[in-house]
């Protein structure tokens, strides 16, 4: 009787707060039918902002795969002094107001900020362009890839990879051979997490790309632009670009959870 | 003997590479911005800095934010446990989509969520039809916000919680069961206390989340100040006056106030932690 009570509940909570925004982000989109949602799809300001969107997370996404998995295994498998400094600095992100990680990037490499003023003499701006969208985009996703590898590095240990080091192995041969295949599905999920956050950024990137239609506009910064002149199949047809990336998303986690390694140790 | 230690922990290789990477990045992406905004304010005197955070709109946006996100910690402590509670222990047809739709809100921009949300509680959506009906709104009011803030933090309540149910050992609750407890006695005796630890954690980050949450609150709140107005927000709203200095002073205080509570969740859970061992 509780057991039914209980799952019931957990259930309906689940479908109202969750299942129910994202079947309303469908239903609208195709409210007007599926010619006017292709139309807003190829509409040119929305794909000249999905090519956007797409270019800065190509950029964003292998510089936070080579820093998550590089954070991972110095957490995992060194002691050092400041590592439990480093471990709650990388969650931080997580913790902050986009709106305030936009203003600090601003403060810093905005015109007016000490290493925005020392680059302008020599031509180089830093904000306001594609450059601000990377940068702040990096920080908003650098703890993704990080979590979903340490947990992994944590509970296979380091026998193998000793095992493998007085078997006469390199680095690179260490890494490519016995971490590779132990980390590949965190790693997955992982990344794909960091591409769905660093193309879904919205606060952050609103306050340092500058907002120029057609040539700075990101792909969520366009629905709130197209939402804002009552576009409403516009914005939803854009958003379900998004909807359906997150969607991806969450099937390789499903995936990770039914054939990847157990991962239940906290560091 | 130190020395050897650590030599020994440091036979594989990669660890000047891996540290050299992580420092990199870490003070580029991370610590210099942090560094930028210390640094205006640092340039804003106490006086500058009182007078910003004592005006009634900064003080009416903070409160608004803060009652928010409490409340919206309030309804994922409950729902987080319950949703824990059942994934961890009861099998049951649609689990496995169930426990997806929790990391859901992880995934989805937040922008997205937001539109979304305002499609289904506006006066023409599905829930907000029928609440208009019953007289209730929802979008552009102080509730539209702690939904939005209850969806994109949902995530951190459930995902902190269900470990510890994992761990818990169900002969326990038998035997305490056996033994004559009632009820409420084991939830709150046997239950709850071992499980204290991550339920504050998950609560916790939830709450730091929901202070922080921004594009999915925007779309739903209305935005009237003194009333919907939230402090990520008024930030945005001086930075785009070019008011550096009051933008920052918010932050900074934002900022803070997420900061302390981190530390303080992460030191109350090792005393709570160590408190429960002790007590065996």
């Amino acid at each position: 009787m509780l057991r039914r009570f209980l799952i019931g509940l957990a259930l309906a909570f689940l479908g109202l707060m969750v299942l129910l925004p994202v079947l309303a982000i469908f239903t609208r989109a195709f409210a007007d039918g599926a010619a006017a949602y292709i139309a807003a799809i190829i509409e040119p300001e929305t794909l000249a902002a999905i090519r956007l969107t797409v270019v800065a997370a190509v950029i964003v996404v292998p510089l936070n795969i080579v820093f998550g998995t590089a954070a991972a295994w110095l957490v995992a498998r060194y002691r050092f002094w400041g590592r439990r400094a480093l471990l709650i600095l990388i969650e931080l992100p997580f913790a902050m107001s986009p709106i305030v990680v936009g203003l600090c990037f601003l403060l810093i490499y905005g015109a007016y900020g000490p290493v925005g003023a020392a680059l302008e003499p020599y031509g180089i701006q830093l904000m306001f362009n594609l450059t601000g969208i990377v940068l702040v985009s990096l920080f908003i996703t650098c703890p993704f890839v990080m979590r979903e590898i340490l947990p992994v590095l944590m509970v296979t240990g380091e026998d193998e990879e000793k095992a493998a080091l007085t078997l006469g192995a390199n680095g690179w041969q260490i890494f490519r051979h016995v971490v590779l295949p132990n980390i590949s599905w965190g790693l997955a999920y992982g990344t794909m997490l960091t591409m769905a956050r660093a193309m879904g950024e919205f606060g952050a990137v609103s306050v340092v790309s500058g907002a120029i239609r057609g040539r700075t506009m990101t792909l969520p910064l366009q629905i709130e632009l197209l939402y804002n002149d009552y576009n409403a199949t516009g914005a939803f047809a854009a958003a379900t670009v998004l909807t359906a990336l997150a969607l991806v998303t969450l099937i390789i986690r499903g995936l990770l959870n039914r054939f990847g390694p157990a991962r239940e140790v906290h560091p | 003997m130190a020395t050897l230690a650590r030599r020994e922990a440091r036979i594989l290789p990669g660890f000047s590479l891996s540290m050299g990477i992580t420092l990199l990045f870490l003070c580029l992406i991370v610590l210099l911005p942090l560094t930028g905004l210390f640094w205006q304010l640092a340039q804003l005197g106490p006086g500058d800095y009182l007078r910003v955070m004592g005006s009634e709109r900064v003080l009416a946006a903070l409160r608004v934010t803060i009652t928010a996100a409490a409340a919206a910690t309030a309804l994922n402590g409950v729902f987080g446990f319950i949703i824990a509670w059942v994934l961890t222990r009861y099998r049951f047809p649609g689990r496995g989509i169930a426990d997806a739709l929790v990391d859901l809100p992880f995934a989805l921009p937040t922008a997205v969520a937001g539109i979304a949300l305002v499609a289904l509680y506006d006066k023409s959506g599905w829930l907000g039809r029928i609440l208009d009906s019953m007289g209730l709104q929802v979008a552009y009011t102080w509730w539209g916000i702690v939904i939005a803030m209850t969806f994109t933090s949902i995530p951190f309540a459930v995902r902190a919680i269900q470990p510890a149910i994992e761990e818990l050992d169900p002969a326990e609750e038998a035997a305490a069961l056996t033994l004559g407890a009632s009820r409420p006695q084991l939830f709150l005796r046997v239950l709850l206390r071992p499980l204290l630890p991550s339920v504050l954690t998950g609560v916790g980050l939830s709450f730091v989340r929901s202070l922080g949450e921004f594009g999915a609150v925007i779309f739903i709140a209305g935005n009237m100040p003194y009333e919907t107005e939230i402090a990520s927000l008024l930030i945005l709203i001086r930075l785009d006056e070019f008011d550096y200095p009051a933008a920052a002073a918010i932050a900074g205080s934002l900022l803070g106030l997420s900061l302390v509570l981190l530390v303080a969740i992460n030191m109350l859970q090792h005393r709570l932690q160590a408190y429960l061992h002790r007590e065996g």
